[in-house]
């Protein structure tokens, strides 16, 4: 046999103890605000500085076309732009920096995300950033990854405050008496949160009970007034569902045309994502260790999840997601369980969950020529809109060609629909 | 009284009803793109005509309104809603309305919930479309309609979007078929484009209603949506005017209409965030530039005069819209020269130039010709010339006369670009554009057209506009609307001329050359091509780089002027010669072109052939050389070919051998396989397994185009690859049939073949049989079984595969099941060996020949001739023996690669390419599909392995319908750039 070492090859930067002794900033994309808000200084407990990109202006595209093959995901390249234009943006040290970005290790493009933005910094002339493979499957070993478990359960408390905040801001405030009463309360709850993780507490499950319930009395009490509203669920690609600049200011725009809007959980699609991979097992056979531990973990993840959904329930005037588990049932006759590539069997449960909550009007986000998306939401909107026919669904593409205008158009007419449909109800 | 006002893409329409929903008034007109003004004119054309003085009841609809109506505080409506509302209170019945509009394309499904589609980011098929088709041709819609109404045959054009059907059309123009043919067929490419691209599964049926422009003026788009969809639909009165109408009828708040004129009238200054570097700060500035670049010249000659009997060579370049011609001198000078556009009729437009030039010059006589561009071969074969010669060698050769040391040449033209690299002298990396991003430089003509300019003064106006419009790089469509909302947002013309020829720069850098910086083209480089005639794309090119390059005076010659530099330089034996058309063969020139169909094989090209003075014959259209020649191409050295027959003997011993006996129940029962997708690698496999359970194994056989059509109405994405749509034909064939089961499983994961950190298959493999079980509705006779299954972990696999067998199909026992799964097995790894082992000897042989060897990489189901269009024939004819990525990455494994290398398909491609890199007569040609999104991370790493170790990379694009001719320029180029290094080599 022969094997040849190539000249293309290059041995990745590996993200030491010695970079994180000096504080290297870690700049992450930002995906839900709210959540990362938590996140940030969980990680700094642990010595780790982190930043956040967000809309980084009008420049992102345009790097991102430019460094990465423009036949790639939108976020891809969105996500590479973002990277690229923090770092000539003067506010940090090129050579003190590294990126962070998920891997999921799934079939799916975003397997790869992290080596193609290796490939984008070189080209762009960074050949020594390290990057970091935010994953749970053990990827590419960084020795300055180093956290404790204390700091691993306060992210995970981290994503359920964050979800619960998230779930139950956007179902108050809409309706608020006083505008801003919802966002404050939420401001106060992430500042005595972000008290109690730097005092190492507020991250164990009693912890979590406890603060959950005092939140969702809080939100009962601001006054509202519940005029009816045109209800709009969110439901698609990860990243695009949650992050502003990924897709075009959707939550405000909705917003300015006068919806509730629901954007599904965080860590429901954790879940749904985790739980795939033990599908996978049972339906393809693996090792036995393997099934073991990912049963046990599993066991703990539906735990975590029924806290936050359990804590949601307490209060009836609230709408909670349904458990993952609830969800598999809504995919039968769609797709498989045992699709979970990308957003799998998810999104058509998900829009069949919204839909009989009362948000049958989804705005699917995905990005174009998504992989993935051809199966789980193009393949099976028809057949979701067979199932329940009161689904009112528009299905909005994300790529650097595309116009605002172009989306707000399509979304404006599903609106129309949706009013009509509104007023016939009240009438 | 209830005013509707629909401002759409192109038109504004307005509709007036009094108290009995009667309409009392209504107009139709183009807006040019002055939409405030016109819309300002309607109003107050309505103001005079009725006298307004009170508020009226109005709203405004259609995708150019919703920024006029909240500026003027009008209430909008949605324009699809708009169109709801009308239907609704009009046509009652209705259960489907197809709406056509200049850039929109809409089916609104009534019955029951509503449901409504409208073209996304990637559609084509709109009235736009059939203009710039139309324009094309030099003729109008209307006569477009009248043309196609006459036709008897027709074309596959691509229906996705209009940049592919232009390259679809301009082949077929140029190789003189029947305008009433090509008509014909791009309707028929609309209709195909709207029930692919937004019906999306969802049946269109019961009572169907026309509406919009295009729908309401041909008559034979109308007959085509009839027939394509076996029912009969109505064209209901003011079929132009729903969208008003439903305005009209949704106006229910007064709007005082003088005010609102004059708050559209006030003229907003817009203030662009993302505006560009204008493209001159001033006049000086643009002196200095016309000043740089009238240095690069080529000297012509006014004093010529054939009588002295010197040597004239002359060059022919026959591209894709225009022709152009030149007569050289021994030193390289210009005699003569013309530049002219082809009008769709290439021949008879050269014939006309030929004869001005012998008017000229009657007593001329051409030492040599040569001919280069789409036209080639039917010019060498009309026109008795001597050489043909590749379009890229031909512009190189030009460039080398201007800048002997150019390391970059670009070439745009109408409506291809052509980019190479030079390294040491020789071409070493060609960058053609694929489909999606071409039609730039007729893309800004249409543009110029359609705002009222002509091209030459649209791009002037640009040259000083003070803050170009960012209109980004995509294809064109994704431009039109850009453009569209700039226009809402009311750039001026001048900045948006500017913006765009940013846009077609940026398209050649960003899409086709793939630049990082602008030092990767080094620092001589030569632009040619029509579309650098114009000072602003020129300046925009030399922007975006930040390098001043050289323009030729004659930039759109370049490739003629090559063709006749080559014909100088060039040797030709007599017995080559062909000797140019004389004056006198000139004047009784006719030539005959009859379209047919070849019966050659299952590929059925519709042929044109041209039957030139002198019986000579050319023919066009074919995909191999077998309707010329005659005879049926040498296979043995193509393993393409190997591959397509051991499945036609797997399934022909079968049904022949009755010596699989078997005792199950299932006797007699028939397994449709869909050779669709992994089933092309898989149907061994599957094949023995079933066959060993005693089941007739049925399959659906070779794709061919009438088994696309049969799925097409159940595609639900029109932007998946085409070997995935075309799995709904392979089904639809296979419920034809009646076969008792269709079998197509899903497989989330191939067989571990131990080259990287995992296995899988990619997505839309994983998940299509999934997709086929939601979207066909009614499988008829046949039971479909899609089942996860795991062959790569065989125990695992026996156990869920003896369940699924007793689940779904006849009962067997374990034992059964598990000799089925053992035999499985074996006729897998048969297979396979089967494959490497003839690549082996395709490769010794080869070797003995002295043939080259490509690798033609792809994936197994790119073997399906509809689906790589016949290219693996094509590259055998060019000399080469052919061999597959799966067949020789088996010599290679381990590579160490900068991706995470888990796709077992891709790691072969990888693997492959490795193994390449160590042998010097093997080329790798990359075949990728249209819209596989994996292949954006693969292409990048197969060209770095290839390109580090100093190897050509050479990618071809391929979809639903592919224009060889661009896939013969490439692989032409590939042999002339393989050529030029060995001729460098030699001479070292």
């Amino acid at each position: 046999m022969e094997s040849v070492t190539l000249k293309q090859y290059k041995k990745r930067v590996e993200y030491s103890l010695k970079m994180k002794r000096e504080k290297y900033t870690i700049l992450i994309p930002e995906m839900a605000p709210l959540h990362f808000r938590l996140i940030k200084p969980i990680l700094a407990r642990d010595g780790y500085n982190t930043a956040l990109m967000g809309d980084e202006g009008p420049e992102v595209l345009k790097k991102g076309l430019q460094y990465v093959h423009n036949d790639i995901c939108y976020p891809c390249l969105l996500i590479t732009g973002q990277m690229l234009t923090a770092m000539e943006s003067g506010k940090y040290d090129p050579n003190k920096v590294a990126m962070m970005i998920t891997q999921s290790g799934g079939g799916c493009r975003d397997s790869n995300y992290i080596n193609l933005m290796r490939k984008a910094f070189e080209k762009a002339g960074y050949p020594n950033v390290p990057f970091i493979s935010a994953n749970t499957w053990f990827m590419e070993y960084n020795s300055g990854v180093l956290m404790r478990f204390s700091t691993l359960f306060m992210a995970v408390a981290g994503m359920v405050y964050g979800d619960f905040l998230m779930i139950l801001g956007n179902q108050v405030r809409p309706y608020e008496n006083h505008k801003g009463d919802t966002d404050a309360l939420i401001d106060s709850w992430i500042n005595k949160l972000i008290d109690q993780f730097e005092h190492g507490r507020g991250y164990t499950r009693k912890a979590m009970r406890k603060n959950l319930h005092a939140m969702g009395e809080d939100f009962t009490k601001i006054e509202k007034t519940l005029t009816p509203k045109v209800k709009v669920a969110i439901v698609g690609e990860l990243f695009l569902k949650y992050s502003i600049p990924g897709n075009n200011h959707l939550e405000e725009f909705l917003v300015s045309q006068d919806c509730e809007y629901y954007m599904p959980s965080m860590l429901g699609f954790g879940v749904y994502k985790t739980n795939g991979a033990l599908e996978e097992l049972k339906k393809f056979g693996g090792k036995p260790l393997k099934h073991l531990t990912m049963e046990i973990a599993m066991k703990w993840y539906f735990g975590i999840e029924d806290l936050l959904i359990s804590a949601i329930e307490e209060f009836p005037e609230f709408t909670a997601p349904e458990r993952v588990r609830d969800l598999m049932k809504r995919s039968e006759g769609i797709l498989d369980i045992a699709n979970s590539m990308g957003e799998g069997w998810y999104v058509a449960a998900e829009i069949l969950e919204f839909a009989e909550h009362g948000y049958e009007n989804i705005v699917c986000v995905q990005p174009f020529g998504c992989l993935p998306c051809h199966v789980a939401v193009k393949g099976v909107l028809n057949k979701v809109r067979q199932i329940n026919p009161k689904v009112n669904a528009v299905d909005i593409e994300y790529d650097p060609g595309a116009t605002k205008v172009n989306q707000e158009n399509r979304i404006k007419l599903m609106l129309a629909v949706a009013k009509e449909n509104l007023e016939n109800e009240n009438r | 009284m209830r005013i509707g006002i629909d401002v759409g893409s192109t038109t504004i329409k307005c509709v007036v009803l009094d108290e009995n929903n009667q309409i009392i008034h209504n107009s139709y007109e183009r807006h040019f793109a002055m939409i405030t003004e016109k819309t300002r004119e309607v109003m107050e054309g309505l103001i005079e005509k009725f006298d307004i003085q009170e508020p009226v009841y109005l709203s405004i609809s259609g995708s150019a309104g919703m920024g006029l109506a909240q500026n003027a505080g009008i209430p909008f409506i949605q324009e699809v809603y708009a169109t709801k509302v009308a239907v609704a209170n009009r046509l009652p019945e209705t259960d489907c309305v197809i709406e056509l509009g200049g850039e929109d394309a809409k089916i609104l499904f009534l019955k029951g919930n509503l449901e409504v589609r409208m073209n996304g980011t990637c559609a084509g098929g709109t009235g736009a479309f059939a203009d710039q088709m139309a324009s094309l041709m030099n003729i109008t819609g209307d006569d477009m309609n009248d043309l196609a109404e006459k036709s008897d045959k027709i074309y596959s054009i691509a229906s996705r979007c209009g940049v592919f059907a232009k390259t679809d059309i301009q082949p077929l123009l140029n190789q003189g078929a029947r305008k009433e043919d090509i008509s014909a067929s791009i309707f028929k490419a609309i209709v195909n484009q709207t029930i692919t691209g937004l019906a999306q599964g969802h049946p269109i049926e019961g009572n169907i209603v026309y509406l919009g422009g295009p729908l309401t003026f041909m008559s034979y788009l109308r007959k085509s949506f009839d027939e394509a969809l076996h029912l009969k639909g109505t064209l209901p009165q003011d079929s132009l005017l729903f969208v008003a109408l439903g305005a009209a009828y949704y106006a229910t708040e007064p709007v005082d209409l003088k005010e609102a004129v004059k708050v559209i009238g006030q003229k907003k200054e817009f203030s662009a965030e993302s505006a560009l570097d204008p493209l001159f700060k001033d006049k000086a500035e643009y002196d200095a530039f016309l000043e740089r670049h009238s240095k690069a010249t080529v000297v012509k000659r006014e004093d010529f005069n054939p009588e002295s009997g010197e040597e004239v060579f002359l060059g022919i370049d026959s591209g894709s819209t225009t022709l152009k011609l030149v007569l050289i001198d021994r030193e390289g000078r210009i005699c003569y020269s013309r530049y002219t556009s082809n009008g769709g009729r290439p021949i008879d437009v050269v014939v006309e130039l030929l004869k001005e030039m012998y008017e000229k010059y009657p007593s001329l006589k051409v030492t040599r010709a040569a001919v280069t561009g789409y036209g080639e071969e039917m010019m060498k074969s009309a026109l008795g010339i001597d050489l043909g010669i590749v379009e890229t060698v031909a512009h190189f050769t030009a460039a080398k006369f201007f800048l002997p040391d150019v390391e970059f040449i670009i070439d745009i033209g109408g409506q291809d670009m052509k980019c190479f690299k030079i390294r040491n002298g020789a071409i070493d990396n060609i960058f053609l554009n694929e489909a999606c991003s071409s039609g730039c430089g007729s893309f800004l003509q249409t543009f110029a057209q359609s705002l009222g300019y002509p091209i030459d003064e649209f791009a002037k106006i640009g040259l000083f506009g003070k803050s170009p419009v960012d209109l980004g790089s995509r294809c064109t469509v994704f431009m039109n609307s850009s453009v569209k909302q700039a226009q809402k947002e009311g750039v001026s013309v001048e900045d948006i001329s500017a913006g765009l020829s940013y846009s077609v720069v940026k398209n050649a850098l960003y899409k086709v050359i793939r630049v990082h910086t602008a030092k990767e083209l080094g620092e001589r480089i030569v632009v040619q091509g029509g579309t650098f005639l114009n000072d602003a794309v020129l300046r925009a090119f030399e922007k975006e780089l930040g390098v001043n390059v050289i323009r030729p005076d004659i930039a759109g010659m370049m490739g003629a002027y090559g063709a006749a530099l080559y014909a100088k330089d060039s040797k030709v034996s007599a017995e080559e010669s062909a000797s140019l058309i004389t004056k006198e063969e000139l004047d009784a020139f006719t030539y005959e072109t009859k379209s047919i169909n070849c019966n050659g094989c299952n590929n059925h090209c519709n042929l044109t052939v041209n039957t030139f003075p002198g019986g000579r014959k050319f023919i066009g259209g074919n995909k191999c050389e077998k309707p010329v020649t005659k005879k049926s191409a040498d296979n043995s050295l193509n393993l393409y070919e190997y591959k397509i027959q051991y499945f036609k003997d797997l399934l022909g011993n079968a049904a022949n051998k009755a010596d699989v006996q078997s005792t199950c129940s299932s006797s007699k029962k028939t397994v449709g396989l869909p050779l669709a997708l992994n089933m092309y690698e898989m149907f061994p496999f599957w094949h023995a397994l079933f066959t060993n359970l005693g089941y007739e194994v049925k399959i659906s056989g070779f794709s061919n185009r009438a088994m696309y059509i049969k799925g097409q109405g159940t595609i639900p994405s029109d932007t998946v690859c085409f070997p995935a749509k075309m799995v709904h034909g392979h089904i639809m064939q296979l419920i034809e049939e009646e076969v008792d089961y269709i079998f197509f499983p899903c497989l989330t994961f191939n067989f571990n073949e131990k080259r990287g950190e995992n296995h899988y298959n990619c997505a839309v493999i994983a998940g299509y049989p999934e997709v086929i079980k939601v979207n066909i509705r009614d499988f008829g006779k046949s039971k479909y079984v899609c089942e996860y299954l795991g062959p790569h972990n065989p125990a695992h696999f026996e156990k869920c595969m003896y369940d699924l067998i007793n689940k779904e199909f006849e009962p067997a026992s374990r034992k059964e099941v598990s000799k089925a799964v053992e035999a499985a097995y074996v006729a897998y790894d048969k297979y396979m060996k089967a494959v490497a082992n003839k690549a082996d000897e395709i490769i010794e042989s080869a070797r003995e020949q002295g043939k080259k060897i490509v690798c033609l990489a792809g994936r197994p189901y790119h073997t399906d001739p509809e689906i790589n269009h016949g290219i693996h024939k094509l590259v055998a004819e060019l000399g080469f023996a052919v061999v597959s990525e799966d067949s020789i990455s088996l010599k290679m494994k381990n590579l160490k690669l900068n991706l995470r290398n888990q796709w077992t398909y891709h790691a072969r491609l990888f693997s492959a390419a490795g193994y390449i890199t160590t042998q010097p007569d093997m080329y790798l040609v990359h075949l990728v599909s249209f819209g596989c999104g994996l292949d954006a991370i693969t292409t990048d790493e197969v060209r770095s392995i290839l390109e580090s170790e100093g190897h050509l990379y050479t990618q071809i694009k391929i979809d639903e319908v592919t224009n060889l001719g661009a896939v013969k320029i490439r692989l032409r180029s590939l042999l002339a750039a393989i050529k030029q290094a060995e001729d460098a080599k030699n001479n070292q």
